[in-house]
C-alpha cells in the first residue's frame, strides 16, 4: 500500500486544490480527493490554459506529464474522458485532470505545454479516435499500417474484424475477415444474489 | 531554373536489427553520416493487452503484466497488484511485503544486467554479455524456485504473494549476493574505464534536466540527468521506507552517466536484498481475508465455507469497489504506472498501462539529432527499451 493516503498528503492536496480554485475556479467542473488522489475536471476548450497554469504556478509546479489516456463511456453523451496525470517533483504531488469529449469534437493538443504528450495523444487517437487539435503529427501509432477502427472503444469487438496470414501462393501477408474456430466465450458474472436488493422473490406474498 | 542538390536520404533501421532491441523500425533522415531526424515506428509487437485486460477477471490479468516488459516481470505485477489493493483497501502482511521487495530488487538486477551488457555488445564489447547472462541465469533460478517459471512468474497476488519462499532459498540468495559483488568489480574493469566504451558513450545523447522533465523521463534516465528522484524514496511503498539505500545520480545526462547510474543501482539493489534477508519476519504471506485470497487446501477439505470461497474466487473472481486509482512503482526502467478504473464488477473497466520505455523512446528523435548513425545505436542501448511494454 502506498503511503500517499496519509493525512499529511491529503492536507497538501487540499491546499493545492485551494490554489487551483483561486486561479481557475470558474473552470472547475468537478473536484474531488479520493484515496489520496486529487482529480479535477475542466472544459476541454481550456485544457491548454489549465495545464500551463498547473505547470508554472510556483506552489504547484506539475512539470512532468506522466500519462495521458482515453476512457470510453459509450452510454454518456460525450463518451470519452481524456485523462492527464501530472507529477510535481518539487512538491511530490500528483494530480489527475480530466476533460470530456466525443468522436467529433477535437481537444486542443497540449504538445506545446508538454512535449511528452505527442505520442500519448497519438495513442489516444489510435485507440479511441479522439481528435487533438494542433497536434503536429497525428498519425496512428500502435496499430498496423492501414488499420481501420479504434480498438479500445467499448463497441469494438475483442476479436477484431480482420485477421492476417501469410499467403503461400501470393507470397505476401493477406487480410481476411476473422473466422473463429470456436465460439467466443464471454460470461456474465453479475450474481443475481447481489443485484436483488432488499426485496426477495416471495416477500410480496408475506406483505400482502 | 537552377538545380538544387538534395542531400538528405532516408535509412530504414530495423525492424529486424540486432541493435534495435526488439522490433523497432526507425526511419532516419540522414545528411551524410549525420542523423537529421529519427522517426520511430512502433507497434509491431502490439498485442492489445489493455483490451484483453478489460475482458478478464482481475486475477487472470496478472500474467499479462509479466509479458509486457519481459525482463522486469515481477516489478510490473507489483504496480498492478498495488493498484488493485489500493481499490480493495487491503495491506499485505509484512513477510509478503519483504518478499515482494526482495524480488523487485532481484528483478532490477536482472533488468540492468541485460541492458548494460547488450548495450556493451551493441558498441563492440562481447564479454560482458557472456558474463552477465551467467548471473542472470542464477537469478532466474530464484524466480523458478518461488514461482515455477524462469521468467513469467505470475507470483504476486492481491494481498500478498502466491506462496512462501521454499526452505533454504534465503541462504542461497545470500550466497549469490556474496559472489555478485566481486562480479560487479570484474564487470566494471571491462567497461567503466574502457577507452573504446568511453569514446562511444561519453557526451553522446546528452539530455539536460530541463529536457528530461519536459519529455517525461523517469527512473535511471531522469537520474542520469542530475535529478534525484526515485519513487522508492519519494513516495515509498511496501517496506522501502525502513530500508537503507542510496539513489545514484548522474551529472551530464549522457549515455555514459546512464550506464554508471545503472551499475551503481545494481550495487544498491544488492544492499536492499541483504537487508530484506536479514529483516524478513516469519508469518503468513497472504491476508487471511478469503474474499480476496484463497483458503488453504487443508481448510478446503474440512470446511464448506472455505470450499465455497475457493470456488467463487476461481470462477467469478473478486469484485473490486467502484473507483479509479493511479499507482506507480519504481521499475528498473522508470515509473511504471497502472491507471485502473473499476466499475464494481469482477473485471477492470479500463486499465491504462503507463510504460516508461514508451516515453523514453519518444525522445529518441530529440536525442539523436546531430549525432552519427553509429551513435544512434549507443543511444537506443542506453534508453533501455523493451518492446513488450512499449507496444503493449
Amino acid at each position: 500500500m502506498t503511503v500517499e493516503t496519509g493525512p499529511e498528503v491529503v492536507a497538501a492536496l487540499e491546499e493545492a486544490l485551494e490554489t487551483i480554485e483561486a486561479a481557475i475556479g470558474d473552470d472547475l467542473l468537478e473536484r474531488r480527493i479520493e484515496r489520496g488522489e486529487l482529480t479535477i475536471r475542466v472544459p476541454a476548450a481550456h485544457i491548454v490554459r489549465v495545464l500551463t497554469f498547473l505547470r508554472d504556478e510556483p506552489t504547484l509546479l506539475f512539470r512532468e506529464l506522466v500519462d495521458l489516456c482515453g476512457v470510453d463511456w459509450p452510454e454518456r453523451e460525450q463518451r470519452f474522458d481524456v485523462v492527464y496525470h501530472l507529477l510535481s517533483l518539487h512538491h511530490n504531488m500528483r494530480i489527475r485532470v480530466k476533460v470530456h469529449t466525443d468522436e467529433t469534437t477535437p481537444v486542443p493538443s497540449v504538445v506545446s505545454v508538454y512535449p511528452a504528450a505527442g505520442w500519448f495523444e497519438r495513442e489516444a487517437w489510435d485507440m479511441y479516435g479522439i481528435l487533438f487539435e494542433g497536434h503536429p503529427d497525428l498519425r496512428r501509432i500502435l496499430t498496423d499500417y492501414g488499420f481501420e477502427g479504434h480498438p479500445l472503444r467499448k463497441d469494438f469487438p475483442l476479436t477484431g474484424y480482420v485477421e492476417l496470414r501469410y499467403d503461400e501462393e501470393r507470397k505476401r501477408v493477406v487480410y481476411e475477415p476473422v473466422k473463429l474456430r470456436q465460439d467466443f466465450r464471454t460470461f456474465d458474472f453479475l450474481s443475481p444474489w447481489e443485484g436483488m436488493g432488499e426485496l426477495l422473490p416471495g416477500d410480496e406474498k408475506a406483505q400482502s | 531554373m537552377s538545380e538544387r542538390e538534395i542531400r538528405t536520404f532516408s535509412v530504414n533501421f530495423g525492424p529486424q536489427h540486432p541493435a534495435a532491441h526488439g522490433v523497432l523500425r526507425l526511419v532516419l533522415e540522414m545528411d551524410g553520416e549525420v542523423v537529421e531526424r529519427a522517426d520511430p515506428h512502433i507497434g509491431l509487437l502490439h498485442r492489445g493487452t489493455e483490451k484483453l485486460i478489460e475482458y478478464r477477471p482481475y486475477l487472470q490479468n496478472i500474467p499479462y503484466f509479466d509479458r509486457l516488459d519481459y525482463v522486469s516481470m515481477m516489478c510490473q505485477e507489483h504496480s498492478y497488484v498495488l493498484a488493485v489493493e489500493k481499490l480493495l483497501g487491503i495491506t499485505p502482511p509484512p513477510r509478503a511485503q519483504y518478499i515482494r521487495v526482495l524480488f523487485c530488487e532481484i528483478t532490477r538486477i536482472l533488468n540492468h544486467l541485460l541492458n548494460i551488457t547488450t548495450m556493451a555488445l551493441d558498441i563492440g564489447a562481447m564479454t560482458p554479455l557472456l558474463w552477465g547472462f551467467e548471473q542472470r541465469e542464477k537469478l532466474m533460478e530464484f524466480y523458478e524456485e518461488v514461482s515455477g517459471a524462469r521468467m513469467h512468474a505470475n507470483y504476486f497476488r492481491f494481498g500478498g504473494v502466491n506462496r512462501d519462499l521454499p526452505p533454504g532459498l534465503e541462504a542461497r540468495i545470500a550466497e549469490w549476493c556474496d559472489q555478485f559483488e566481486p562480479f560487479m568489480d570484474d564487470l566494471e574493469t571491462l567497461l567503466t574505464e574502457n577507452r573504446i566504451f568511453k569514446q562511444r558513450t561519453v557526451d553522446i545523447g546528452v539530455v539536460t534536466a530541463e529536457q528530461a522533465l519536459a519529455w517525461g523521463f523517469s527512473g535511471p534516465m531522469l537520474r542520469a540527468s542530475g535529478i534525484a528522484w526515485d519513487l522508492r524514496k519519494a513516495q515509498p511503498y511496501e517496506v522501502y521506507e525502513e530500508l537503507d539505500f542510496d539513489i545514484p545520480v548522474g551529472r551530464h545526462g549522457d549515455c555514459y552517466d546512464r550506464y554508471l547510474v545503472r551499475m551503481q543501482e545494481m550495487r544498491e539493489s544488492v544492499r536492499i536484498i541483504r537487508q530484506c534477508l536479514e529483516r524478513m519476519p516469519e508469518g503468513p504471506v497472504r491476508v487471511p481475508n478469503h474474499k480476496v485470497t484463497p483458503p488453504s487446501r487443508h481448510e478446503m477439505k474440512r470446511s464448506m465455507e472455505a470450499l465455497i470461497h475457493h470456488f467463487k474466487l476461481y470462477t467469478e473472481g473478486i469484485h473490486v469497489p467502484k473507483g479509479e486509482v493511479y499507482v506507480a512503482t519504481e521499475n528498473p526502467k522508470g515509473e511504471f504506472g497502472v491507471y485502473l478504473v473499476s466499475d464494481g464488477t469482477n473485471r477492470p473497466y479500463r486499465c491504462k498501462i503507463r510504460s516508461p520505455g514508451y516515453v523514453h523512446l519518444q525522445a529518441l528523435d530529440m536525442m539523436c539529432r546531430g549525432h552519427q548513425l553509429a551513435d544512434t545505436v549507443a543511444i537506443i542501448g542506453s534508453l533501455d527499451i523493451v518492446f513488450g511494454e512499449i507496444d503493449r
